[in-house]
């Protein structure tokens, strides 16, 4: 019988906080095998986060709309500042890059199934654009990437918005890996690389170096695509507040900013835990950037999109009141297809995990058929199935978010501000800059109670 | 090497009247056909990008960066030297640079030939996927970094760490490279190579021996993750 954690403290038996199972399981894991720890997923280690923000209710100074009656608008418009023909999507969250590959295709035209149904943007990633995503999608952001696998002309045009990318939240300054087990014959082919290699992306971008470059970059895919297409820039969560600041300089008109909870199919451990700052503090720099710039919630500004650990309406609806104008999710959209489900519990078990834990999209082994290229595995998910789970999720998202913007008395989602917030850490008062809760204090910003 | 704005052409541009934008524009109509000229381009960027049609373009003068980007059919001249990533991302076609080319030329270039009758900057080459590049003179440090397909051929020397990280790329040199980069090895020249690169330098215009060349390419090592490569 096992030892539970009561049985081991009666024994008087003590972990070590610093030396805990999961560190001590590291350590012998390196001994064993001598090479660091590959993973999917984000940061998994406790970080102030959204679940220490608390919205303000109306009451007496404040007037409620009707929760179920009063109109509370959700459409977002992004990227309408240079554009000829900006992305209107009904909702504020999209579906974040991620790539064929990484993904299956029956995994990326689920994602575009979902986000098409209910009038969201999904993205491509490292791999290029596969058809059954573009027939998918109805908005589709085509990223541009340091590695440029797949990249064509063709494709650019095809897509309704590009987002550079410089970075993303769970390893900033670092490249991509696919592990050879996902890298059959047509994910090699759209890559151009032999069949089962380890392939690394490249960390940065090979024909420019800098914001200057960066501009004439983006004047270059503008010119190449007729200016009809918003492009966006996505930047890891680090130096926030430059990054964003350059990004705008350099002529994006949309910002994507990835906090390190925000997802990975394969990462070292280290860089992942690591590297990067959370989504809650990265959102104010951004925000303070725009408005600095003077391109905040305008209507030829640069629109902001937010990632990294959304799960909720409450977390989009903090989002938009920290100033984003949209969000998307990437992890959170895999759980909606099925990632992680109890009905694979037996199959997670078999590798060594189990649901709820499961974290090696790297070996292309997924038991849910999402982050695998295995062709018997990829059945395991129904594209359309798969696509209706995950406009379910969109649509609750949304509803909770407006739920929360009735309630602060606002017409529409991106009406809600910082002063509907209150923090109930000094670490997330902080880093959101909003008081801590009962009291003015804004750590960092005002003086005293 | 010619600069000046004497190419016959069909139609001709003067970009210090028309604007860039309206230039490109018109070379990205449907059904295109027949010979163009750019006059007075001045070192502007991204001339030319984008196109994708069977016409012939010359750009009379020195341009920026990223000149013929994503091109696909066209064959592109430029009479002059060109900036960072020229014929970047090329697709198809041809692009010709009678000068020099910055760092970066035919970047990530996935088919077409880019000639540079000059010489070219650091990273030439870097990431290709499937063009084919003839250097008339030498390419700087990191030229075919990460190459994936495609062959590079240097008619002059190599700087530092050529080759670093190579795929299946195949890189034939005449002089000599100041060093190879990670993984980067000299492989044998077969008649399959020999036949390969006469064929190259002749597209290009050159009638060099093929055998006075030497071949370099990936020596796999870093296909996959070990403790002592997996940085």
């Amino acid at each position: 019988m096992t030892a539970t954690s009561n049985d081991r403290a009666r024994l008087g038996l003590r972990e070590s906080a610093t030396f805990d199972r999961t560190t001590i399981a590291a350590i012998q894991r390196a001994a064993e095998t001598g090479i660091y720890d590959i993973r999917g997923w984000g940061a998994k280690r406790a970080l102030p986060h959204f679940d220490d923000l608390l919205f303000l209710g109306a009451s007496v100074s404040r007037y409620p709309l009707e929760g179920y009656r009063e109109k509370c608008g959700t459409d977002v418009v992004l990227g309408a500042r240079n554009a000829r023909h900006p992305l209107r999507l009904d909702v504020p969250v999209t579906i974040a890059g991620m790539s064929f590959g990484a993904l299956s295709g029956r995994a990326k035209e689920a994602l575009g199934r979902g986000a098409s149904e209910v009038g969201t943007s999904t993205t491509t990633g490292d791999g290029g654009m596969t058809p059954e995503e573009r027939d998918t999608s109805k908005h589709l952001v085509y990223q541009y990437l340091p590695n440029r696998y797949g990249m064509n002309p063709d494709d650019l045009r095809r897509a309704d918005a590009i987002e550079v990318v410089l970075g993303q939240g769970a390893k900033p300054g670092g490249g991509g890996m696919l592990l050879g087990q996902k890298v059959s014959e047509r994910v090699a082919g759209m890559r151009d690389l032999p069949v089962g290699i380890d392939q690394r992306s490249a960390s940065r971008h090979p024909d420019w170096t800098g914001p200057d470059d960066l501009t004439i970059k983006i004047n270059e895919l503008r010119e190449i695509t007729d200016w009809e297409k918003p492009i966006y820039v996505k930047v890891g969560a680090s130096r926030t507040y430059y990054d964003v600041k350059l990004a705008v300089h350099a002529g994006a008109d949309v910002v994507v900013v990835d906090g390190m909870q925000g997802g990975t199919a394969a990462t070292q451990e280290v860089f992942i835990e690591n590297v990067g700052i959370p989504t809650l503090a990265a959102i104010p720099q951004a925000v303070q950037a725009l408005q600095e710039l003077g391109v905040h919630r305008k209507p030829d500004g640069v629109q902001l999109i937010v990632s990294g650990g959304i799960r909720s309406g409450a977390d989009v609806a903090k989002c938009l009141a920290l100033g984003a104008d949209a969000v998307a999710i990437g992890t959170a959209a895999l759980i909606a297809l099925g990632d992680n489900h109890p009905r694979f519990e037996d199959d997670y078990q078999r590798l060594g995990s189990a649901a709820g834990f499961y974290d090696a999209f790297q070996a292309g082994q997924d038991p849910a058929g999402i982050t695998t290229q295995d062709p018997e595995l990829q059945q395991r998910l129904d594209p359309v199935e798969g696509g209706r789970r995950l406009a379910n999720y969109l649509r609750v998202l949304t509803m909770e978010a407006q739920t929360i913007a009735r309630a602060c008395g606002k017409a529409h989602v991106t009406h809600l501000e910082p002063e509907d917030m209150v923090a109930v850490s000094i670490e997330a008062a902080a880093m959101a800059r909003v008081p801590l809760a009962g009291t003015s204090w804004v750590p960092g910003q005002s003086g005293g109670f | 090497m010619s600069i000046s704005g004497t190419t016959p052409a069909d139609v001709r541009f003067d970009l210090a009247v028309t604007p860039l934008r309206e230039v490109n524009q018109l070379l990205h109509a449907d059904g295109l056909s027949g010979s163009f000229a750019i006059d007075a381009p001045a070192g502007a960027h991204n001339v030319a990008v984008g196109l994708d049609a069977p016409v012939a373009v010359a750009i009379n003068g020195h341009v920026g960066y990223y000149a013929a980007g994503m091109n696909k059919q066209a064959e592109v001249t430029v009479h002059g030297n060109a900036g960072t990533g020229v014929a970047e991302n090329m697709m198809s076609g041809s692009v010709r640079v009678t000068g020099n080319a910055s760092q970066s030329a035919g970047a990530t270039g996935r088919g077409g030939l880019l000639v540079i009758d000059g010489d070219a900057g650091a990273r030439c080459g870097i990431s290709m996927k499937g063009i084919d590049i003839v250097v008339g003179g030498s390419v700087g440090h990191m030229s075919a970094f990460m190459a994936q397909r495609g062959r590079l051929v240097v008619r002059g020397d190599a700087g530092e760490a050529l080759g670093d990280s190579v795929y299946e790329a195949r890189i034939y040199l005449r002089g000599t490279a100041a060093s190879l980069g990670a993984d980067c090895v000299e492989k044998p020249m077969t008649e399959e190579h020999l036949e390969e690169l006469a064929g190259l330098l002749k597209a290009a215009g050159y009638d060099d021996d093929p055998s006075s060349y030497r071949r370099y390419g990936s020596a796999r090592t870093l296909y996959h993750f070990h403790a002592d490569n997996s940085y």
